[in-house]
């Protein structure tokens, strides 16, 4: 009552506060403030400083594109950098996306101990960020770990495999993120949950069955699902770090060097003096990266996902 | 037929147990070597269950290092992640209940500013921010790992608090508002209560990421007595520590054991809660 009463000219302060514009600023603040401080303003500076020479100790310079210019075109490290990180993403992602759809289908099943199976599928991924997980890979892949301890009993050729050589260790990196396929294997289970039974008898009776039902019924409805977690994936593996910074650090020869490793590496390097200004340059085009490829995402978004 | 049907469940079970064996294997054996005698953990590193059981990984790797002894990092580890995630519930709620249940000029653009920032992650931030902090003189601080959960700043948890906010029917509002209820009153005696759930799920994924944050924990901590667990443990992880491989594993089980107990007991809500933001997406 009252409300309709003030919405329009507020006398005292009891009236103002609570009318609805004002409690829907008031309950917006803590946003409000956060976003400025802790996003607007540092992506601010950040843009500045990126045109900038700044090693932390002393003042920043104005330097114009330099940072740019040099990164694009006098920066191998860089162009590798990205390489790496576009090969983890384009190949990690399918596969871990695949394979939650395969459990998924599996585990779409009528049974009491389905539970158990999700949340067992489910555990590596919930605890996969942890630095525990991390210490952990890097002692099952070591050349005498347990996964060739395990191989060798069948192919003996392969013990004392160099898992962190410069091919295959990446595939470490890989096999880590496919590993964590859990809360993209959950979000399609409950997608499949909600595909209406009807369909599927429609189809028994149109005479299509088992995998003709998949790829006529399953996977059309699916696909909204499929680009959500392809999505959310793909830029969650171009921003990979604590994992990477771990386990392989880069090594051997920048095969592993992942984006972020390469820019903190700038920021904070082990000898030598901090390039700030070089890596804000280097966070801006990240961001600017990460923004095209999941518009680029979203442009294929008509052509293949189905919206019923 | 009948028959043939039980078969057919039998074979499913053994191969999704089978599968599910596979998919935790690498931590059973961490769980099971650090119970091993440490010089036996790599030459027995192809069997599971210990021959020899011992305690004496977690005596020793509990002792830490550098004077600190692993009770500090758990108790860091502790401080941080819960005051944060309590922010994080705070601010979240009053935001999402702003954008979904009050109308304001410019709420549109506060919702795509939210949902930005989920596409704002900390790595793209981190040079950024810690520039800032710099400024702020917050770098050697908690400040930067406890204050900006203040403000609502990860989009994730405001989105998933608003999707359940949108199942509450609005008859609620409308009901304690002509019983005179403000706003405010609207969302601390009516919504408030009713986001339980959603705010339990966002309490534990908020938690298990705070506390595996390493890469915050690594720009901004510099004394060894304020170090969280995920920090000590990469660092007590390098032999120049004193460490060994038993001690190590031992100290990483022991780093997992609370988001492990946490993901058991609310594994439903978790797994409920992954569903609904997901599907709205």
């Amino acid at each position: 009552m009252t409300t309709v009463v003030n919405r329009r000219k507020p006398r005292t302060f009891k009236s103002w506060i609570t009318q609805e514009s004002t409690a829907g600023y008031v309950f917006s603040l803590p946003f409000i403030i956060g976003f400025l401080m802790f996003m607007l303003i540092p992506m601010g500076l950040s843009l500045y400083y990126s045109f900038c020479k700044y090693d932390i100790q002393n003042d920043p310079s104005w330097i114009g594109l330099d940072n740019y210019v040099k990164i694009f075109t006098n920066d191998k490290i860089f162009s590798k950098a990205l390489g790496v990180t576009c090969y983890f993403a384009l190949v990690g992602t399918p596969l871990k996306v695949i394979f939650a759809l395969i459990v998924a289908l599996i585990l779409n099943h009528e049974t009491k101990a389905v539970g158990l199976y999700r949340a067992t599928y489910y555990l590596p991924s919930i605890i996969g960020g942890s630095v525990a997980v991390a210490i952990l890979w890097r002692r099952l892949f070591e050349s005498n770990g347990t996964i060739n301890a395990i191989i060798s009993k069948v192919f003996p050729g392969m013990a004392g495999y160099n898992w962190f050589s410069e091919g295959p260790a990446i595939w470490v990196l890989i096999i880590l993120t496919v590993w964590q396929f859990g809360s993209s294997m959950l979000i399609f289970l409950s997608a499949l949950k909600q595909i209406p039974r009807e369909l599927y008898e429609a189809a028994d009776v149109d005479g299509a069955h088992g995998i003709q039902q998949f790829f006529r019924v399953t996977l059309p409805l699916l696909t909204p699902t499929i680009f959500f977690n392809l999505v959310q994936q793909t830029i969650n593996s171009f921003l990979a770090f604590t994992q990477s910074k771990l386990i392989t650090n880069g090594a051997p020869r920048n095969s592993t060097l992942f984006y972020t490793v390469y820019q903190y590496n700038k920021a904070f390097p082990n000898q030598g003096k901090s390039q700030m200004g070089y890596a804000s340059a280097l966070a801006w085009i990240m961001l600017i990266l990460v923004s095209v490829v999941t518009i680029l995402l979203f442009k294929t978004r008509n052509k293949w996902v189905y919206d019923g | 037929m009948a028959g043939r049907k039980v078969w057919k469940e039998v074979v499913y079970h053994i191969l999704v147990a089978l599968g599910a064996f596979v998919m935790v294997y690498p931590l059973l054996w961490m769980v099971f070597s650090s119970f091993k005698p440490t010089d036996l953990v790599l030459p027995t590193s192809d069997r599971l269950i210990p021959t020899q059981w011992t305690l004496r990984n977690y005596i020793q790797g509990w002792k830490g290092f550098m004077g600190y002894t692993f009770s500090t990092f758990f108790l860091n580890s502790f401080f941080i992640s819960i005051t944060a995630t309590f922010g994080t519930l705070l601010s979240s709620s009053f935001v999402a209940f702003a954008l979904q249940r009050t109308n304001f000029r410019l709420k549109k653009l506060l919702f795509v500013l939210v949902l930005s920032t989920m596409m704002l992650p900390a790595q793209i931030l981190m040079i950024p921010q810690f520039m800032w902090y710099r400024h702020l003189n917050w770098v050697g601080t908690y400040f930067p790992m406890i204050l900006p959960y203040f403000f609502a700043i990860q989009g994730f948890f405001v989105y998933l608090i608003m999707n359940f906010i949108g199942g509450i029917p609005r008859d609620l509002d409308e009901a304690a508002k002509i019983d005179g209820c403000s706003y405010y009153g609207i969302f601390f005696r009516v919504i408030l209560p009713l986001i339980v759930p959603a705010l339990v799920t966002s309490a534990i994924f908020s938690f298990i990421w705070r506390w595996d944050d390493y890469l915050s924990a690594l720009l901004y901590v510099d004394r060894a007595y304020m170090r969280p667990i995920s920090l000590a443990l990469q660092l007590f992880n390098d032999p120049s520590s004193g460490s060994d491989i038993g001690s190590t594993l031992a100290m990483s089980t022991l780093s997992i054991v609370p988001a492990t107990i946490i993901f058991l007991i609310f594994q439903k809500s978790l797994v409920e809660g992954i569903a609904s933001t997901g599907i709205k997406g």
